[in-house]
Formats: C-alpha cells, structure tokens, sequence
C-alpha cells in the first residue's frame, strides 16, 4: 500500500462529492497519510479461511407483507417540509444533465 | 420522584420550572444543549398531570412518568429542529420522530432538550461539534468526552434526570465515564434506530446515560424492541439465571499504557466483587489491540455512505457545510471502499472483524461479563489532541472491541483521580445478555456511592 499522493487525495475528493482548498487538499493528503499507516498493522493478521463480517445479526431477509399500515406512511406535504425549492409536489434539484 | 409526582408533593409543571431554572444556570458555562425544548417540555408536563389525575395505577402504563430527559441531537424529534451537530443541518425540522423518541413520550417522559455532540456522532470529545464544545462539569479546562457529550453533562450536571444517546465505537460509554454517570450500549440489534442520523449502520446502538444503573434499565425496557421500520431487531433477551457470576479480566486491556489511577481504580472494584462473592478470571482477546484500525476502516466507509444522502436538496443545506472531521471521515471512507483498494482495506477489516467477534465467543465460554478500563486515563483537556486525529481516534482503544462485536457493555461510576476527575469501570455481556449487566452494576452500586457525588457548578 503506497503513500497518498495529491492526486488520490483529488480522486478521492470527487468521489464523495467535497470541495477542498489547495491548502486542504495537502492538510488531508498529511492526515490521511498517517491513519492509512496505521492501517498497516492489520497485515499482521492471518486472515485465511476467515469470513469477513458484514453485521452481527445473524438475522438474514427480513420481511413483511406488502400492505399498507397506516402508521408507516409519511404524508407528502411532510416529505416536502424541508425545503421550500418544491414545484406541485415535486422537489427542484439541481440540473445533471446539461444540452450540448 | 415519581411518587412524589403522584402524591402531588409537587407538580410535572414544577418539576420542568426547576430542571429549566438549572439549565439557565448552568449551561451558559457547559453548552450541553443546542435546543431547550421549554414549550415542548411544558406541554407533556401538562399531559402527565393529566394522566396523574385520571389513571388509577399511572406507573403501569406510564413507566417513566415525570422522567425529564433530554436527547442528543441525532435523534429525530418531530417539529423539533435536529441538527446532527452539524452546520448542514443547522434549520432542519424533522417531519417524523425516531421510533425511540415515541416509545419515550408514551411511557410518560418529558423532553427538556436536545444535547450538543460531535457532528454526526464523529468525536470522542465533543469538539466536533460546529455549536461549539461541551464542557466537562468536573473541570471546565476539559472535554466531557464524546461523541454524546451533552447527553453525559446534561445527567452529570442535573440538568435532566435521563438521556438518550448513541454509540457506535464508544460515544456513551466514553463521556459516561469522563462525566461520573452510568452509559449504556445494549446489544446491536435490541433498541431500534429508526429515526437516528446514520453513522456506520452495522455498529450504532442507541442507549442511554443515568445516574444509576437502576434508572438505566427502566429506560431500556421502554426503548427496546421491534418496531414496524428497523429490520435488524430481535426480541430475544437472555435472563439471568441466579448462577455465581464469574468476570473476565482480558490481559490486553490492563497493559502499561493504563494510568496508575486508573490502574488502582479497577483493583478497587475488583475487591468490591470478591467481597460480593464475584470470581475473576485472566482471559485473553489477541485480536483486540487491532479493534481501533479494524473500526477506523469499517466505520468511516459506512459512514461515507450514510452522509451521501446529505445533498442538501430534499432538507438541510449545501454539502460543502460539513465541518473537518465528517469531511475526513468520508474521504477516508471513500478511499477504503474505492476500486483497487477495497480488498486490501475493507475486506480485510471485515475480516478481522470476525476475528475480533469470535475472541469474545471463546472467551464468554469461560466467563459470564469482561472487565476492562473504558479509557486509559482521566478526561484530557479541550484542544490537547484536537491537531492529531489518529490520537483522538485512540481515545476508542477499549470500547471498539465490543461495538465491532455486536455486544452489550456498560460504563459505571468506580471513583476519582487525585485531580477529582472521574473514573469508571466498564463490563461487556453476551449477546442479549444485559440482565447480568444490570445485576452485577446494581450489585456494585448497592455496596458503593461514587455514582452518587455531583460536580461543584
């Protein structure tokens, strides 16, 4: 496992959707850095055979019948109170998709 | 005090006056509120007198009457403004209630307020929130511990006789220990989390911090259970069956690292149990000392997921408010699950993971509870490791090994440092297993009053 470099940190950056600085960028390339060897320590671990954990239930598909209960339902006017950029019952997002 | 309620030496109104009349006081100087509910609280106090009035047998159907809690800001109370501790969040007015926050209400608790934590929970001392750092009551100079730090001070300090909380690698058990109150984490998969912001959703627990360890459970009882929305629930729960308890003492947990204080604190509640007629035995969980990189892997990539739905689009505000820490634990998040390095990070945390899990099935083969340290020393001071994430990050080193786990644990009031700065105790069960928790902690705090002393402010 290499060291970070600006660029992974500028990758990384884009795919959670956070704007940086310059001067965060290389705070974060710094920090990162260090909790990534940190990490290294789990390379100690014999891990064959050995099934990773996703959750600690042991429960697996869970489910219910498909019928309406009436205190499981959010009315649409209160699924619209958080914001005020709605338009007839529609929330306004921001355009994705651009014409050439 | 809810028979006093009941006999009507005063009313549900004037017990919210005084809690309301301490947070005015006092909170100027610890910040363990963002939002007093005082409308709010005067509201159910009102209903309670109600119910007092016309029910014959209230605490029945009401079992936490009168209760005044208060709840750290992740949960989502209806018409309440809950900000998560974050800036993104900072007008955001929740069109439902977290399924624990009902069954709280309909017990007959009233809300005075909603606690200060580290944003998103991402904290273990309570200066990651973006409305400004908790204090710790016993010394203003030092953090209460986080990432629920106004949930421990608002108990510590009196200013709410309950409140709920939430852990995921420690944030109740860790500001219950700094703070001189009991933190509760039950069993992942007993308390439903339905209506709390999302951190790492295979490790958050809510639970609660009191003073006593018998105030504790009656709290549990009324948050646990299925409900019609969280689908990781299960009813079970083991019952203690009367047997000698026999306490685990795992050799990683008690190495050099610890303080002196900390060290003769634990021998001190060692010898409260033998006299108690408790057996201790050395166990080892070798897999432990890796429980800090293995959750530093897992939860911040759960986390980078559960923080994406924060687009600021349907409620909250732009993305790019998130404070240093959230940003850094989505990054790292993002990183660890990214193509090409997924395997060699996240998998093989999960991996470890198990390791970890099945340390502590061996080990409860042996022995009924574990006992360790919830944290190496006293409270440290607000800004000493504020420059160093990874060393804050260490504050996690005897509380993950249980939330990676899926166990139940407990941090308990065990005494002081020569500085008059708390030190607890913590246990860790089996699965479903909280009633040898409740036993052996009711048993300690029978024979002990450390849970008993208050903060000078």
């Amino acid at each position: 496992m290499s060291k970070l470099k600006k660029s992974d940190v500028e990758h990384v950056a884009k795919l959670s959707k956070l704007d940086f600085t310059d001067k965060e960028l290389e705070k974060y390339q710094s920090q990162l850095s260090s909790v990534l060897d940190f990490f290294e320590q789990l390379n100690e671990v014999d891990t064959s055979g050995v099934e990773p954990t996703a959750q600690t239930t042991g429960l697996e598909n869970i489910t219910r019948s498909d019928e309406i209960d009436a205190a499981n339902i959010l009315p649409e006017e209160d699924a619209l109170s958080g914001t005020e950029k709605v338009h007839n019952n529609y929330f306004i997002v921001p355009r994705l998709i651009k014409n050439e | 005090m809810q028979s006093d309620l009941i006999k009507k030496e005063y009313s549900a109104v004037e017990l919210v006056d005084s809690y309301l009349a301490r947070i005015k006081a006092t909170d100027e100087k610890l910040n363990a509120f963002i939002t007093v509910t005082d409308d709010f609280a005067y509201k159910q106090a009102k209903e309670v007198e109600r119910i007092i009035e016309n029910e014959k047998d209230p605490l029945k159907s009401y079992p936490l009457l009168g209760v005044v809690f208060s709840a750290k800001d992740l949960y989502l109370t209806k018409g309440v403004r809950t900000t998560a501790g974050s800036k993104a969040l900072e007008n955001y007015v929740p069109a439902y209630s977290s399924t624990v926050i009902k069954r709280m209400e309909e017990a007959g608790a009233i809300m005075i307020g909603k606690a200060n934590c580290d944003a998103w929970g991402h904290g273990a001392s309570g200066e990651n929130s973006d409305f400004g750092s908790t204090k710790n009551p016993w010394d203003l100079a030092r953090v209460p511990g986080g990432s629920s730090s106004g949930s421990a001070v608002s108990v510590a300090a009196e200013m709410s006789l309950v409140s709920l909380g939430t852990d995921t690698g420690g944030s109740i058990r860790l500001p219950a220990n700094f703070c001189n109150v009991v933190g509760l984490k039950p069993t992942y998969g007993v308390i439903p989390r339905y209506g709390v912001t999302a951190m790492a959703s295979s490790l958050d627990t809510m639970g609660n911090l009191a003073n006593t360890v018998e105030d504790s459970e009656k709290v549990f009882n009324v948050m646990r259970g299925k409900d019609n929305f969280d689908s990781t629930l299960s009813d079970k729960s083991v019952k203690f069956n009367n047997k000698k308890i026999v306490i685990g003492l795992p050799k990683e947990y008690f190495s050099d690292g610890i303080s002196p204080e900390v060290a003769s604190t634990i021998d001190e509640v060692k010898r409260v149990y033998k006299n108690l007629n408790y057996e201790f035995k050395e166990i080892s969980l070798p897999t432990t000392k890796y429980s800090v990189a293995v959750y530093y892997i897992i939860m911040p990539a759960e986390t980078s997921s559960n923080l994406a739905r924060y687009d600021g689009v349907r409620y909250g505000s732009n993305r790019q408010n998130m404070g240093d820490e959230a940003r850094r634990r989505i990054m790292l998040g993002s990183y660890v699950l990214s193509a090409g390095y997924y395997d060699a990070y996240y998998l093989k945390a999960a991996r470890v993971r198990t390791k970890i899990s099945n340390d502590f099935e061996n080990a409860f083969k042996e022995v009924d509870l574990i006992m360790t340290p919830v944290n190496p020393d006293v409270a440290f001071k607000l800004g000493e490791n504020t420059n160093d994430p990874l060393k804050m990050y260490l504050a996690d080193v005897f509380t993950t090994g249980a939330s990676l786990a899926g166990l139940p644990a407990i941090s308990i009031p065990a005494g002081f440092s020569k500085d008059n700065l708390p030190i607890g105790f913590q246990l860790i069960a089996p699965k479903f297993s909280e009633s040898i928790i409740f036993k052996a902690g009711q048993d300690f705090q029978n024979h002990t009053d450390t849970h008993l002393k208050s903060p000078n402010i």
